[in-house]
């Protein structure tokens, strides 16, 4: 008879990294250190000596299933070597056909929100409306409140789903929004010039 | 070829589809959203329509310029209602800087989009679980120990009969009108005028009720005169003929 499968040999969180493997293995979205610890009924340090166990077993290049930490939490994902032979099986439905409208929401929403249509109208210049309604059907934002006073506009945020589908592991990781775009000093010279061009 | 109008310039938008004067018909009866229109794309539209032609139609692009500004300014209008006082009171440079900030801000998110996009392409590979969690378990109520005489105690206490249902109301008598409609032609038979007050002083509710739709049915019948110095005064009945003289003889006084 074979033997059972060990992670490591006579690591004393062995049997805990089981555990939390298989709670990895049933959850469909990431689960926090909190959560497996709750679930697993034992102390978030060595949930987190677990992890690091399962981490090096289902590391990149070592398995076809890879431990990621993304979205403020852990999950599977299948590993790159196998993502030709997923794409002829399955669809990718949440990305499917995001347009530049959606996206260039989607970033007002992940940098600003929670933020209302009307601000991202504001930003954008036109309207938002079927934008985000776009986006909450693909589950990539959601309604987080409302605006203060009687009859506030509807406010959005980003999904553990929007950092999962982009890899992040919390909307921390996103570049620095002074680092992107051009400086508005600059932009105002220029106006400046192209003003004074016309009147001359 | 014959010069087109501005006008019926043929616009095919996200938001609408047909001649421009339509689009500005619409726009002005507020059917349509000024910030749903695509400005660009109807600048686009006519720049084709321009190049289709051989020679620039000056008095056509003019009329475009005229409209498409009064267009722009609608949109503008739309999008910053709030903001459109605090704009006109900015000076030149203020305003200038007040722009470059918004450019500046939209340039960041579209910079931030490219960034999205270009994470999206890189990410292509990542293949993942989809779909809703499984349900957590329920949570189990769990009672605390009872004491079984405590139990006993609170099921004694509902097994008390209810109170009997009152059905006095059943047997609620109403007098029949016809006998108070006898009783008041006979009095003002004897006398000419009577309070009503006073005569069903001493009666029930009911009576007194039943005796006021028998007021109500001679007054009707065009038998008694009715008069009330104010609400809730005393009425008082008189007879029909009686009041009729009376009133004759105010008229003759």
């Amino acid at each position: 008879m074979d033997s059972p499968l060990r992670l490591i040999a006579s690591n004393p969180v062995d049997h805990l990294a089981r555990t939390v493997e298989a709670l990895l293995v049933v959850a469909s979205a990431p689960l926090s250190v909190d959560e497996l610890s709750e679930a697993a009924d034992d102390d978030p340090e060595r949930v987190e000596t677990a992890l690091g166990l399962l981490r090096e077993r289902y590391g990149e290049g070592k398995s076809g299933i890879v431990l990621e930490r993304v979205a403020g939490g852990y999950a599977f994902r299948a590993s790159r070597a196998a993502s030709e032979a997923c794409a002829r099986l399955f669809e990718r439905p949440v990305e499917r056909g995001l347009s530049q409208a959606a996206v260039e929401t989607l970033a007002i929403v992940a940098y600003l929100g929670p933020c209302s249509r009307p601000e991202i109208a504001r930003i954008r210049g036109v309207a938002a409306d079927s934008a985000v309604a776009s986006l909450v059907e693909r589950g990539l934002i959601a309604e987080a409140g409302r605006e203060d006073g009687p009859g506030g506009a509807v406010r959005y945020r980003t999904t553990a789903l929007f950092e999962r589908v982009f890899g992040l592991e919390s909307l921390a990781a996103l570049p620095r929004l002074d680092d992107l775009g051009a400086d508005t000093g600059e932009l105002r010279e220029r106006l400046l010039e192209v003003a004074s061009a016309r009147a001359s | 070829m014959a010069p087109t109008p501005v006008r019926e310039l043929e616009l095919d938008l996200d938001a609408f589809e047909g001649p421009f004067d339509l689009l500005l018909t619409l726009l002005l009866k507020e059917a349509l959203e000024p910030r749903e229109v695509d400005v660009a794309g109807i600048v686009l539209s006519f720049v084709d329509h321009l190049a289709e032609r051989e020679e620039i139609d000056l008095e056509a692009c003019g009329e475009f310029l005229v409209l498409i500004s009064a267009l722009l300014e609608l949109k503008a209008r739309a999008l910053f209602p709030d903001e459109a006082a605090e704009l006109d009171a900015l000076e030149p440079e203020e305003a200038a800087e007040e722009l470059a900030r918004r450019l500046a801000e939209y340039r960041r998110m579209k910079e931030a989009a490219a960034w999205l996009f270009e994470r999206l392409a890189t990410e292509r590979e990542r293949w993942f679980r989809l779909g809703p969690a499984p349900l957590a378990p329920q949570a189990e109520r769990r009672l605390a120990l009872q004491d079984c005489s405590a139990l006993a105690e609170a099921l004694r206490g509902l097994a008390v009969p209810p109170p009997n249902v009152s059905l006095s109301h059943m047997a609620l008598r109403f007098p029949p009108v016809s006998q108070f409609l006898d009783r008041f032609r006979a009095l003002l038979h004897r006398r000419r005028r009577f309070d009503f007050d006073v005569e069903v002083g001493g009666l029930s509710r009911v009576e007194q009720a039943v005796a006021f739709l028998a007021l109500l049915e001679l007054r009707k019948s065009g038998e008694i005169a009715l008069s009330q110095a104010a609400p809730f005064a005393p009425i008082r009945v008189s007879r029909a003929d009686d009041e009729r003289i009376l009133t004759w003889t105010a008229r003759s006084a």
